[in-house]
């Protein structure tokens, strides 16, 4: 627990005595550090560390998948983030680099919490700007083994979180859905890092109550003093197909418009996806 | 032309073919890293035939050999683009250079930015049907099965748009009007109203082309707005009627009237869907009150659209289209008696639907227009799979079908056509 979060804590628990604050401030032992944070805690962290780190990023991706028969297929393309508040409402902005038949479409998110997300897709050889229903995230993004919502990030309350263990290295949470009809899983177990409270490994349980899918993080590094995943990886147990993210370039805070995330970048795209 | 030229070509691409994938990257590599030249393209061939004889045609409705190359690179803070076909055409038998870019995109100031060249442009919100999208298409790629982006003909002008936070407004000005490529009989055999029948080759149409620059020129507008995730736009447009819907019996050609066109529309997200509406009010001002029936008279056109997904990887869609014209019983009064006449309001029904499979890489489409009124429509079954990131083959029909030889699907019925292609992207 850091020194801002047991101030913020103890203001705004009020009625704890002015004691205890003394006591906190005074003597912030390694006890008081190791205490274990509640669920929904853990779960906030996770989720910021995931997904909002600095106040806006970008990075290029690769991604390989290999399907059950070795063959390969390339996506490559650069995304870039911005956050209009921790934990709430962003903007995504994905430009396509390959393969060739892709090359310079675009892909915007606006992501809300309280309704669906706005997307649009521009198709550069027709200069068209497409809306696209928004409906179902656990599709597969560019037919990788990545789903939407593993880009843009699953709403935190549409699961019920339970604490099954703690060990030296890990929260491990297992995550049951609030609306089984909108999903294909029946639940799913992540592995929290507990320093970086990055989520470092998802498993998947189907309706069967049949392990099919793993996400998986198989490097991180410090980027802009950021605990950044730049390797992972998504396995289709049943499928026998996998698909590996690298993500290099990585850059945080680099001072992104809001306009970016606009019909205007769609047709043009801006300075920031070339450097 | 010469068959060997053709052939000649055909051997060139099979031979750019054999050119190592791993040349091929790395010569585009070595562009990139000493020049900041970002290169890319496809090579195509494409066949198909009329599934019915049409005694006006060939049987033979697409054979082309295409080369595509498209360059991009950054000069100071401006883009640079360039994309052009090359295309051995086996049914018109002509080898063609088809320049579909060459502009540059630049942003003089911060509000603001120029596209300036030839560029393909494309505003509205219908699927396949364009109401404020008054740029021009090429209706007889789109027939015969060559890639939905032909539909697109590229233009020459300068785009200026200008973003503030009470709208946005784009500015495009043409300073020589050029038209659609319309179904002229070349290719596709369509009904003459003089000859009242189905014809082709042997009676294509001929148009007097405007050729005044700055004179017979084109100017489009838009002024957008996104509130919230609803888009807004309102939309104006001096130029001509994209295909020529004259006749000047002085000369004996059909010409490209005068058109003004007015809209607006609205698009948002609504119902775990995507809806849209639009409008536009198309001024016929060669013929204002409908009362030439040389020139087609002004309409009121609108359209309503929804789409969503219906189950995982399947995406459906449906529009309604209305097209009016004005001053109707004017119309009716001048037309000949022989002529057929067209009804005050025809409405179109569009559906599509869109199912992914094997990892997205096979798409399977299916796009229908249906006119109840004149029992006619068009449909576009359609596939395409990717073998590799580079090899894609694709195929489908353009299903004609009328009661009458003289509506708008139905004079295109013997075009009935299959095709396959095969395309290597670089």
């Amino acid at each position: 627990m850091t020194i801002n979060n047991c101030i913020g804590n103890t203001l705004m628990k009020s009625n704890r005595s002015i004691l205890y604050t003394l006591l906190c401030l005074l003597f912030l032992s390694p006890v008081a550090m190791a205490s274990e944070p509640d669920i929904d805690e853990i779960v906030n962290k996770a989720n910021l560390a995931a997904y909002y780190a600095g106040e806006d990023g970008r990075a290029e991706v690769t991604m390989t998948i290999t399907d059950n028969q070795k063959r390969k297929r390339l996506r490559q393309f650069i995304i870039l983030r911005k956050d209009k508040k921790d934990g709430g409402e962003q903007f995504f902005y994905v430009y396509f680099k390959k393969p060739s038949d892709v090359r310079k479409m675009v892909f915007m998110v606006h992501k809300h919490l309280d309704r669906d997300d706005d997307r649009w897709l521009y198709l550069p050889a027709l200069d068209l700007v497409k809306r696209i229903a928004a409906a179902d995230k656990r599709t597969s993004f560019v037919g990788s083994n990545y789903l939407y919502e593993d880009v843009s990030g699953r709403g935190i309350n549409e699961d019920t979180h339970e604490l099954v263990k703690t060990d030296d290295q890990y929260y491990v949470l297992k995550n049951v859905p609030k609306d089984p009809d909108s999903v294909e899983f029946s639940s799913y177990t992540v592995w929290i890092d507990k320093k970086t409270f990055l989520p470092m490994k998802t498993e998947y349980i189907d309706k069967n109550g049949q392990k099919y899918r793993i996400v998986e993080v198989l490097e991180t590094q410090q980027i802009d003093g950021h605990p950044t995943v730049t390797i992972s990886k998504a396995t289709d147990l049943a499928g026998g197909n996998a698909t590996t993210a690298v993500f290099q370039a990585i850059k945080y805070d680099i001072n992104l418009k809001g306009e970016i995330f606009s019909e205007r970048y769609l047709r043009r795209p801006p300075r920031e996806i070339r450097r | 032309m010469n068959k060997t030229l053709f052939a000649g070509f055909i051997c060139i691409w099979l031979i750019s073919l054999h050119i190592s994938e791993a040349d091929a990257a790395g010569l585009i590599d070595n562009l990139y890293d000493n020049y900041g030249l970002e290169v890319a393209g496809f090579e195509e061939l494409a066949g198909g035939v009329r599934l019915q004889s049409d005694g006006e045609e060939k049987q033979i409705s697409i054979f082309d050999a295409r080369i595509r190359l498209e360059a991009t690179r950054e000069i100071g803070e401006a883009l640079l683009n360039f994309k052009g076909d090359l295309l051995a055409d086996g049914v018109t038998e002509t080898i063609e250079l088809q320049l579909r870019e060459l502009n540059l995109i630049a942003s003089p100031l911060d509000n603001m930015d120029i596209k300036l060249g030839r560029a393909v442009f494309t505003w509205g919100t219908g699927d396949l049907l364009f109401i404020n999208d008054t740029f021009a298409k090429d209706w007889q790629s789109f027939f015969i099965g060559r890639d939905e982006e032909y539909l697109k003909y590229p233009g020459n002008g300068i785009k200026i748009s200008f973003f503030s936070d009470f709208a946005n407004l784009d500015l495009i000005y043409s300073p020589l009007f050029e038209g659609s490529r319309f179904i002229s009989g070349e290719r596709l055999s369509y009904y003459n109203a003089g000859a009242e029948k189905i014809v082709g080759r042997n009676l294509q149409v001929t148009t007097n082309e405007p050729n005044r620059w700055f004179k017979d020129d084109e100017l489009h507008g838009r002024l957008s707005k996104n509130i919230h995730g609803v888009e807004l736009a309102l939309y104006g447009y001096s130029g001509f009627w994209q295909e020529p819907e004259g006749y000047s019996g002085m000369r004996k050609k059909n010409y490209f009237p005068k058109l003004n066109v007015w809209g607006g529309s609205i698009r948002t997200a609504i119902l775990g869907g995507i809806g849209n509406v639009e409008i536009g009010y198309y001024d016929s001002t060669e013929n204002r009150n409908s009362d030439n029936p040389f020139i087609r008279p002004g309409e009121i056109r609108w359209l309503m659209g929804f789409e969503r997904e219906l189950a995982r990887e399947l995406t459906g869609s449906v529009q309604y289209y209305m097209e009016s014209i004005r001053h109707y019983d004017n119309y009716r009064q001048t037309l000949s008696l022989e002529a057929p006449a067209r009804e005050k309001n025809t409405g179109t029904v569009t559906l599509r639907l869109t199912k992914l499979l094997l990892d997205q890489n096979l798409n399977l489409s299916l796009f229908i227009y249906y006119s109840p009124d004149r029992n006619d429509g068009y449909a576009r079954p359609k596939f395409s799979y990717k073998l590799t990131d580079n090899w894609l083959i694709d195929g489908g029909f353009n299903l004609f079908w009328g009661e009458d030889d003289f509506t708008f699907w139905g004079q295109f019925q013997k075009n009935t056509n299959v095709y396959a292609g095969l395309r290597y992207s670089f």
